[in-house]
């Protein structure tokens, strides 16, 4: 490449704007950072100064418990950053407080998706098609096999798995922080009243979320209630205590699990789930190749996932694109 | 096919018996005729369609697909039939997509010229559920973990009739079965049977544990180490059952044209050799009958390498006469009888072991090992052939089984109840003198003879003593002693250790002993008996 875009660099642990010498989702603690969003492959704790939405910041407090050198910086507001440069926060449609960061020096456009998608989400603001020269997005659903179907299928499937087994319970694994609270937000959506009922570790991110203004009805920890307490009902859990030794005490679940690489039955058995629910909070196949058709950059650069297929998508519509090896990036339900 | 796909879909994700046995049940019970009786033969594998292969769909997909990201997609997805399924262009919903019986008709009409061009209008009528499942469909293989036996105790559960009544029409028909759900679900008449070769249930045994009987009442015989069989012929056509009931003619087609007569036989399958049984021109070990099964075509050389025979044990039908209800003497004299009729080449009778008394019997049985390896079978003399087991008429005595220390290496996650609980045991035995550096090297796998008490202290162990995760599997430090019983041993050349056990199963957990007491390798390849 020319001089065009020397400002910005992406680097192994992160993605580095040299004028302003701040550093895009770094893997590590560095001086200055701007986080698009609070999943700890994103957002790491021990920088100098965060500049990131106030949910994110919040999300960040509560995981790494400390505040220092946090600035809050509201969507659509722009702030000024060393060398020329100005940051941007759009939404990112991802989980609260995600964003998308717009970054301009010197007439040039670049924007960094982080993670994002395009449906519709009641616990977040949505993505914002912001055109620009640079498109840095994500890839991790970059296959065409994955379409994540209507959220609503997904619901109707769990409440009938629930109604079918009022003996026991459904156990849904669902990421701590904005799976759980959207999965929660949508089963109030389609009409479940029904108390539900938390693991431990998903109690405060909840909490936040409502904090927030997020309605997630009435929830309940496991910890508090007897077995039979839990019969007909739904239990949210990280997919780590699926099937780990914290389940045997819940009457005979059914083993639920939200996450787009349920699209794919082998990933599901290898699991040993159940209940696959084909929902993600990242863009599918056809969100990533439609949002790279609306911004319509010069290029595409890819930071993490299955970038080779989206690479070949590309060069197939004759786009210029580029895969970033991007360390210790991976989706959070992996 | 909507409610098709949606049971296959169901059923991947199922591993519980149970569970798949009520979701069978359901969908017989709430689906018409004829579909439920095409999705019958489809789930046990009874359909096929030889102009639709797998091959044919990847040319399809090749059409429609850029062959990069195809590649990419199923090196993903790991199989051709889901990831054409996923990539296959969504068309419009189609409001009234077709039935299990119609995709079946088209599948039946199609040659390969026609099947290009008309499997496409099927898949676009379809969601990916349903083009998932009519890829299975066309190509075979469901591979959802349903025998024919759990489908016809599906059956049964569904419409509330007896399994072994399932069994003896199943075979006598053809797909969709229209008779048999008549009269499981309709009350009528049952299905007229009898001019056509079908499977009837096994009379099973008992084990005897501490049971005691008297010789005068019952016959010993040995228990062969083979696979049990049926042979039916009926009006000139000749059939083979397994135990399970599916139909292995097409394995071992030097048996289909050898009875002279119609009669349903109970026997061992065997392959000639001299490892069992020497006198009555002996048999191999199972070993060896394992390169035999589970193949659709049988080579020349395999037929001259592996030659299989009946070892008789029972006569159920001879010559349009149903003996089940006589006792075991008649129909042993009458089986006796019937061998002078029969070729040496491939049937000989499971003789009968005499004894003074039964202490005389246990010590037979004891320096038994060579020439029986199963151990023995004990016949109430006036039992009639009865399916299943019923208590008191056959007992199976099991000799002792073979015991060894081995250490315990690996484990594994079970399945439905066990899901949260490392119940699968892979432990080896060592390759030399442990104090003088020597390795352990796996030698087997067990996943019962435990308690549940035991299970959960030795789930505990597994987790405190983890040095390694590879996925499921925790290897673990060596510090535990398993006594492991098992049938036999044998060569094996797919197993690092040489050696491949039946039957492990844990016979005691050895908290007390030392791992460098455990055995070596040397000792159980001394057991082999090949």
């Amino acid at each position: 490449m020319s001089n065009a875009f020397s400002w910005i660099r992406p680097e192994p642990w992160g993605v580095h704007v040299v004028p302003a010498d701040v550093w895009i989702d770094p893997g590590r603690a560095v001086d200055r950072a701007l986080v698009t969003h609070g999943h700890a492959d994103h957002a790491r704790g021990g920088h100098g100064a965060t500049i990131a939405t106030p949910e994110t910041l919040a999300i960040m407090e509560l995981r790494y418990n400390t505040r220092k050198g946090a600035t809050p910086v509201q969507y659509g507001e722009t702030i000024r950053l060393p060398g020329g440069v100005d940051a941007t926060f759009v939404p990112a449609g991802h989980v609260l407080g995600s964003a998308q960061i717009l970054l301009e020096h010197a007439g040039e456009r670049v924007v960094i998706t982080g993670d994002y998608k395009r449906r519709a989400d009641p616990t977040c603001a949505p993505f914002e098609v912001t055109p620009c020269d640079i498109f840095i997005t994500e890839a991790t659903f970059g296959l065409p096999v994955f379409t994540h179907p209507p959220i609503e299928d997904e619901m109707a499937k769990l409440l009938s798995a629930l109604h079918g087994h009022p003996e026991g319970c459904v156990l849904v694994g669902a990421y701590a922080l904005g799976k759980a609270q959207r999965v929660i937000a949508e089963l109030r959506a389609a009409g479940h009243s029904q108390p539900i009922f938390l693991h431990g570790a998903m109690e405060k991110m909840c909490r936040l979320y409502q904090d927030h203004g997020v309605d997630l009805g009435e929830l309940r920890l496991v910890s508090d209630h007897e077995k039979e307490a839990m019969r007909g009902q739904i239990v949210i859990a990280p997919p780590s205590a699926l099937n780990d030794r914290w389940s045997r005490r819940l009457p005979s679940p059914v083993t639920a699990m939200a996450s787009g690489w349920m699209r794919v039955r082998g990933r599901a058995r290898q699991r040993g789930v159940e209940l696959p629910l084909v929902i993600s909070d990242h863009a599918d196949w056809n969100e990533l190749t439609q949002t790279i058709e609306d911004v319509n950059p010069q290029e595409v650069w890819l930071t993490h996932g299955r970038e080779e297929a989206l690479l070949r998508w590309c060069e197939l519509g004759q786009r210029r694109a580029r895969a970033l090896a991007l360390v210790g990036r991976e989706d959070e339900d992996e | 096919m909507k409610a098709f796909a949606s049971l296959l879909d169901t059923l991947v994700y199922t591993t519980s018996r149970n569970r798949k046995l009520a979701l069978i049940a359901e969908y017989l019970r709430e689906t018409p005729d004829p579909d439920r009786g095409w999705a019958l033969a489809a789930l046990t594998g009874e359909l096929d369609f030889p102009a639709v292969k797998s091959s044919t769909i990847r040319k399809l997909m090749a059409e429609r697909v850029d062959p990069v990201l195809w590649t990419l997609s199923r090196d993903f997805v790991g199989d051709t039939a889901e990831t054409a399924s996923l990539l296959w262009p969504e068309s419009e919903a189609d409001d009234d997509p077709p039935s299990v019986a119609q995709v079946v008709d088209m599948l039946s009409a199609l040659n390969r010229v026609t099947a290009p061009k008309e499997l496409p209008k099927l898949l676009d009528r379809l969601d990916a559920n349903g083009r998932f499942a009519l890829i299975k469909l066309a190509t075979g293989g469901m591979r959802v973990g349903v025998s024919a036996r759990l489908a016809k105790t599906a059956f049964a559960q569904s419409f509330d009739v007896s399994v072994d009544a399932v069994e003896e029409y199943w075979h006598a028909l053809a797909p969709p079965y229209s008779e048999l759900f008549a009269w499981a679900a309709n009350g009528d008449a049952p299905p007229d049977v009898s001019n056509t070769p079908r499977f009837r249930p096994f009379m099973l045994a008992h084990p005897l544990e501490e049971t005691v009987v008297d010789l005068a009442d019952y016959a010993a015989e040995w228990k062969w180490d083979g696979i049990r069989v049926q042979l039916v012929r009926v009006a000139g056509e000749t059939r083979l059952y397994s135990r399970s009931g599916d139909d292995i003619s097409a394995t071992f087609p030097e048996l289909l044209d050898v009875l002279p007569l119609d009669a349903v036989l109970d026997g061992e399958l065997l392959v000639r050799g001299n490892a069992q049984g020497g006198e009555e021109g002996g048999a191999a070990s199972f070993n060896a009958l394992q390169q035999r099964l589970g193949r659709k075509t049988v080579s020349k050389k395999m037929l001259a390498e592996y030659p299989a025979f009946v070892r008789l044990y029972d006569a159920l039908v001879i010559e349009g006469e149903d003996l089940r209800e006589r006792p075991w003497s008649e129909r042993r004299a009458a089986l006796e009888n019937l061998m002078d009729r029969l070729p040496r080449s491939h049937f000989d009778i499971s003789a009968i072991v005499e004894a003074r008394d039964f202490d005389h019997l246990a010590q037979i049985r004891e320096t038994a090992r060579d020439e029986a390896i199963e151990g023995l079978m004990l016949k109430r003399r006036d039992s009639p052939y009865v399916p299943g087991r019923k208590v008191g008429l056959w007992y199976k005595w099991k000799r002792d089984p073979l015991l060894i220390d081995c250490v315990l290496m690996y484990a594994q996650r079970g399945s439905g109840k066990r899901s949260s609980f490392y119940s699968d045991y892979t432990f080896g035995c060592w390759d030399g003198d442990p104090d003088a550096g020597a390795e352990l090297l796996p030698v087997g796998k067990a996943y019962s003879g435990f308690t549940d008490a035991e299970l959960k202290k030795l789930d505990k162990l597994v987790r405190q003593t983890t040095v390694n995760r590879f996925g499921p599997v925790r290897e673990v430090e060596r510090t535990l002693v398993f006594e492991v019983a098992f049938d036999s041993v044998h060569a094996s050349k797919r197993h690092k250790s040489g050696l491949a056990m039946r039957f492990p199963r844990i016979h005691r957990i050895r908290w007390d002993k030392p791992v460098h007491e455990a055995d070596r390798i040397e000792s159980l390849r001394g057991l082999i008996k090949d």
